[in-house]
């Protein structure tokens, strides 16, 4: 139990993907613009990290180990991403049409997500189990929506701050998100190991 | 050995996840597309063909299509284009001035004195709220009437005119603060 507690807790804030292991920047930096896109990229990326950290588990487990197949992992993974990503456009697409066209261009974009697929081959290194695997991913989709959501509030505060001329636009968010990964720094040591 | 043990694994996954995915085609299939209800819903409907459209419901879907922009819609104002913005998630803009300007909300009076009966507002009317037969007084329902003023041109006597709607106490709606519609400009 405690165990699981750990994972949670080191891969939402202490090993945060965006800010700390420098995972999931393209989503992080395109679709922070809006608050509730950010929520929306968040929820999204939360279900489908999850989903292919549990599949990609799976194939790993019941498939490549036993046939001796490791070095096939990152192929695998890939096509079982891509699967799970298209399987939730589709869904998405059926339960929630707004949400759908929010997201646009960025849910077939989690896809090549590097945190996607860095939440499963990190998996496998760490030599989790079944569950574990499952909070691992969940975990690092947390931190990445709450980072997310943390990003858009402030961007949409930036919009209508007064910035100096040569800082407007990427530079400033840039900046602030150098000032920001350097607060989550803060969180090393809290959990050891 | 190795290599067709990898080959038919990696095959048999293609071929699962592609069956997978093939059922969730069929099981998740999109009847139609509801962003074209809400999108519609939002429009004024006066069926004015002021955006372009034949009327507001070919309009929706164009912007849901992408083909159109939010601010083509002068009876619904200002306040039209931030629905739609809000709805769509984009930025709202100022209305197309193109398109003409918006004004207050206002319903068809036809002066039955010089009416002749000639039933071409009736052809025009694209909501049915012309009565009238052929060489007979026609009246409009004001309570059917959008304000689209489409009767206006084809009438030969020119015997139509637009009435604003003064609000009464049941159609009385609060005005927003300057502060807020500028924003939303």
């Amino acid at each position: 139990m405690n165990e699981y507690v750990l994972i949670l807790i080191s891969t939402i804030l202490v090993n945060n993907y965006v800010l700390v292991k420098f995972l999931g920047l393209c989503p992080f930096m395109g679709v922070s613009r809006k608050l509730e896109t950010a929520m929306g990229m968040g929820l999204a990326t939360t279900f489908v990290l999850t989903l292919s950290s549990i599949c990609a588990y799976l194939t790993d487990h019941y498939l490549l180990v036993p046939l001796g197949l490791e070095y096939l992992r990152t192929i695998a993974f890939i096509l079982v991403i891509a699967v799970v990503v298209q399987f939730t456009e589709m869904v998405v697409h059926k339960s929630s049409p707004l949400l759908y066209q929010t997201l646009g261009i960025y849910l077939p974009l989690i896809t090549t997500n590097c945190a996607v697929l860095a939440a499963a081959l990190l998996n496998v290194q760490a030599q989790h189990g079944f569950i574990a695997s499952a909070l691992y991913g969940f975990g690092a989709a947390i931190g990445f929506s709450l980072v997310m959501v943390l990003f858009a509030a402030m961007r949409e505060r930036i919009v209508v701050a007064d910035v100096p001329t040569h800082f407007r636009g990427p530079a400033i968010t840039l900046v602030t998100a150098g000032l920001m990964s350097l607060a989550f720094m803060g969180f090393a040591g809290l959990v050891r190991g | 050995m190795m290599m067709i043990v990898a080959i038919v694994a990696l095959g048999a996954l293609a071929g699962a996840s592609g069956l997978l995915l093939g059922f969730a085609a069929i099981r998740f299939k999109i009847e139609g597309d509801p962003v074209v209800e809400r999108i519609d819903a939002l429009l004024p409907q006066t069926q004015c063909g002021q955006c372009g459209y034949v009327g507001c419901r070919s309009y929706a879907e164009a912007i849901a299509a992408g083909e159109a922009d939010i601010n083509q819609c002068p009876p619904g104002g200002q306040g039209g284009v931030a629905a739609l913005a809000d709805l769509l998630g984009r930025d709202p803009k100022p209305l197309d001035p193109d398109l003409g300007p918006e004004k207050p909300k206002m319903v068809a009076v036809i002066d039955e004195q010089s009416c002749i009966g000639c039933t071409l507002c009736i052809q025009a009317c694209p909501v049915d709220a012309i009565l009238g037969a052929a060489k007979h007084m026609h009246t409009v329902i004001a309570r059917e009437c959008t304000g689209c003023e489409l009767c206006l041109a084809p009438c030969p006597v020119d015997c139509i005119h637009m009435q604003p709607i003064s609000p009464t106490i049941t159609t009385w709606k609060w005005v927003y603060p300057a502060a807020e519609a500028r924003a939303a400009a």
